[in-house]
């Protein structure tokens, strides 16, 4: 089968999947729950694109293919900021109330930190990609630390609502928010386009990408810069969901086996699409929500990881 | 031409090429020659823009490397380091269609699958070219390689030890199709050698170099000499004419 025709049907599946979402049992309710529906399938639709997107790049600019941009330390700034906001101010606090204030603040906190983190990196002259990651791991760790610290601390009705933000969730995403997050990445997504050709050559390594007339350190500092933003953007809209990324990145290489990127991340994004919604529906519908999708995500991401690390071992 | 002016470079406050100064004619090989942590390998990633130097300027036909648009540059010079890992699938083809990525940008126009044909067909490759590059030979994936850099159509080659893990078959054979590009196609090659052999059989010109500094610089029959060799190495080396080639023993020396 040509790439062509797997991405078309992949696209189709993803698309059945939202309608089935979005009709099924609709019972008439076009006025109340099918806008309700429309604005979660909308945000799954942008987690899917901005986790897959964001992933494939970081894979593909660290020549690893069993890492998440999660290796940076973001979901758990994220943690550590919502932790410390109820800590401090209490879950009435108008930071925590106001969702769209929460989202402001979680966005710009987590874009301005892996601004500076990559602005100390790169500062004397260009260290190595892996040195980034190492202080991102140390970073996170760090950041996961005193949250557990101030989560042992809190009063534990306020815990209820720090443990609602760890995991990922679809359900009462606030509209306005998937609408200014959709602006946001869709521009975002137009800027970086002119460099997704480049992304091609970056597979080849740095000195064959210098070679054939990249810029190779300018380019990796920008698409380092709109994972960072994705990153943000889906994490502080639905909660930490990267691992997904993962499973999603390394599903299209084995699918689509070739090194174009429009490909891959297109590939990707469909995948996520139709694991992010038909997820959903499997867990409100059949499970009646008696679990959560990212429950499920990471239970599956999990094993997925497993076997790739004992294929991986096997082809060293 | 390529004029190196001054080039200088440090790690720490060590300096690894220090105020080195050389001219690379045009149309000709250059081997670069000397004893490991000379600075060979630096001094030309410094030439084809790997890595910054620290103080002084190289030229390529009189404009500044800095200077010079990435893509430009591109089309004017290629480098083909020792190890060349890989985190994607390739066949060979697909490698080298890469070589075109300068002049079409990922879109192969109908000329550079014609380039792509020609280059594949220079090195010998055109049977093998759907194969994948991590089911070949040490030799065979340097072959493709250094097809890719042909369909990048530069004026100037560098390879950095292009003869690395090669046998004697599949080192001859790299270096006679270096000798065709240049005497073939007017193309100028820059190679970091470190059998003194081959660079004596095959280059013009040497370019010897020590402790980061260059230390001889000429036509081939000048620095092939034992007491050149002795200044370059500390060994001494007899040399032997067998056939047209001066063949260094440098094995019991």
């Amino acid at each position: 089968m040509r790439n062509s025709v797997k991405l078309l049907v992949l696209a189709f599946i993803a698309a059945g999947f939202c309608a089935i979402y979005l009709f099924h049992e609709l019972n008439g309710s076009f006025g109340y729950a099918l806008p309700k529906r429309t604005i979660k399938v909308l945000a799954m639709v942008l987690t899917g694109v901005t986790i897959a997107y964001a992933t494939v790049v970081f894979q593909t600019i660290t020549h690893n293919k069993i890492l998440t941009p999660s290796i940076m330390g973001l979901d758990s700034l994220y943690l550590l900021l919502q932790t410390l906001i109820i800590f401090f101010l209490g879950s009435g606090h108008m930071i925590m109330v106001n969702k769209q204030v929460n989202f402001l603040i979680s966005v710009v906190v987590m874009i301005v930190f892996a601004l500076l983190l990559y602005k100390f990196l790169f500062k004397n002259g260009n260290q190595p990609i892996y040195f980034l990651l190492l202080v991102g791991i140390i970073v996170g760790t760090f950041f996961s630390s005193i949250s557990t610290f101030f989560q042992v601390l809190i009063d534990p009705n306020e815990f209820q609502i720090v443990q609602d933000r760890m995991f990922a969730s679809f359900n009462n995403i606030n509209s306005d928010l998937v609408w200014l997050a959709i602006i946001i990445v869709s521009l975002v997504m137009i800027y970086a386009w002119r460099f997704l050709k480049y992304l091609d050559v970056l597979s080849l390594g740095r000195a064959t990408a210098i070679n054939l007339g990249v810029p190779y350190d300018s380019i990796v500092k920008k698409m380092l810069v709109i994972v960072a933003v994705f990153i943000s953007i889906s994490t502080a809209l639905v909660g930490p969901i990267t691992f997904f990324g993962l499973i999603v990145a390394n599903l299209s290489y084995q699918f689509f086996k070739t090194y174009k990127h429009t490909t891959l991340i297109t590939g990707a994004i469909f995948m996520s699409i139709i694991a992010l919604v038909g997820g959903q529906w499997v867990v409100e519908r059949i499970f009646t929500f008696s679990t959560t999708l990212s429950v499920i995500i990471n239970f599956i991401g999990g094993v997925y990881f497993i076997y790739l690390l004992l294929k991986e071992r096997k082809a060293a | 031409m390529i004029q190196v002016r001054a080039l200088s470079k440090l790690y720490g406050k060590k300096p690894v090429v220090e105020d080195v100064t050389v001219d690379i004619q045009p149309r000709k090989i250059t081997s670069f020659i000397g004893p490991n942590g000379a600075g060979k390998s630096t001094l030309l990633s410094m030439v084809s823009r790997l890595l910054d130097s620290d103080t002084g300027e190289v030229l390529i036909d009189k404009f500044d490397v800095k200077k010079m648009k990435s893509n430009e540059f591109a089309k004017k010079v290629s480098i083909l380091k020792q190890s060349n890992y890989m985190n994607v699938r390739l066949t060979i083809r697909e490698l080298v269609s890469f070589g075109r990525f300068p002049y079409s940008k990922g879109r192969l126009t109908e000329e550079d699958e014609r380039i792509v044909d020609q280059s594949l067909d220079y090195m010998h490759l055109t049977e093998m070219q759907d194969s994948f590059l991590d089911e070949l030979s040490g030799g065979q994936r340097q072959r493709a390689f250094i097809a890719m850099v042909i369909a990048q159509d530069t004026e100037y080659i560098l390879l950095d030890e292009p003869l690395n893990n090669l046998d004697m078959k599949h080192s001859v054979q790299i270096m006679k199709i270096l000798r065709r590009l240049v005497d073939e196609l007017g193309k100028t090659v820059v190679i970091v050698l470190h059998d003194i052999n081959f660079a004596s059989v095959y280059s013009d010109r040497i370019v010897a170099m020590k402790d980061g500094k260059v230390v001889k610089d000429g036509p081939t029959e000048e620095i092939i000499q034992s007491d050149a060799l002795k200044e370059i190495y500390d060994m001494d080396i007899p040399i032997q004419e067998i056939g047209s080639c001066r063949i260094c023993v440098y094995f019991s020396s």
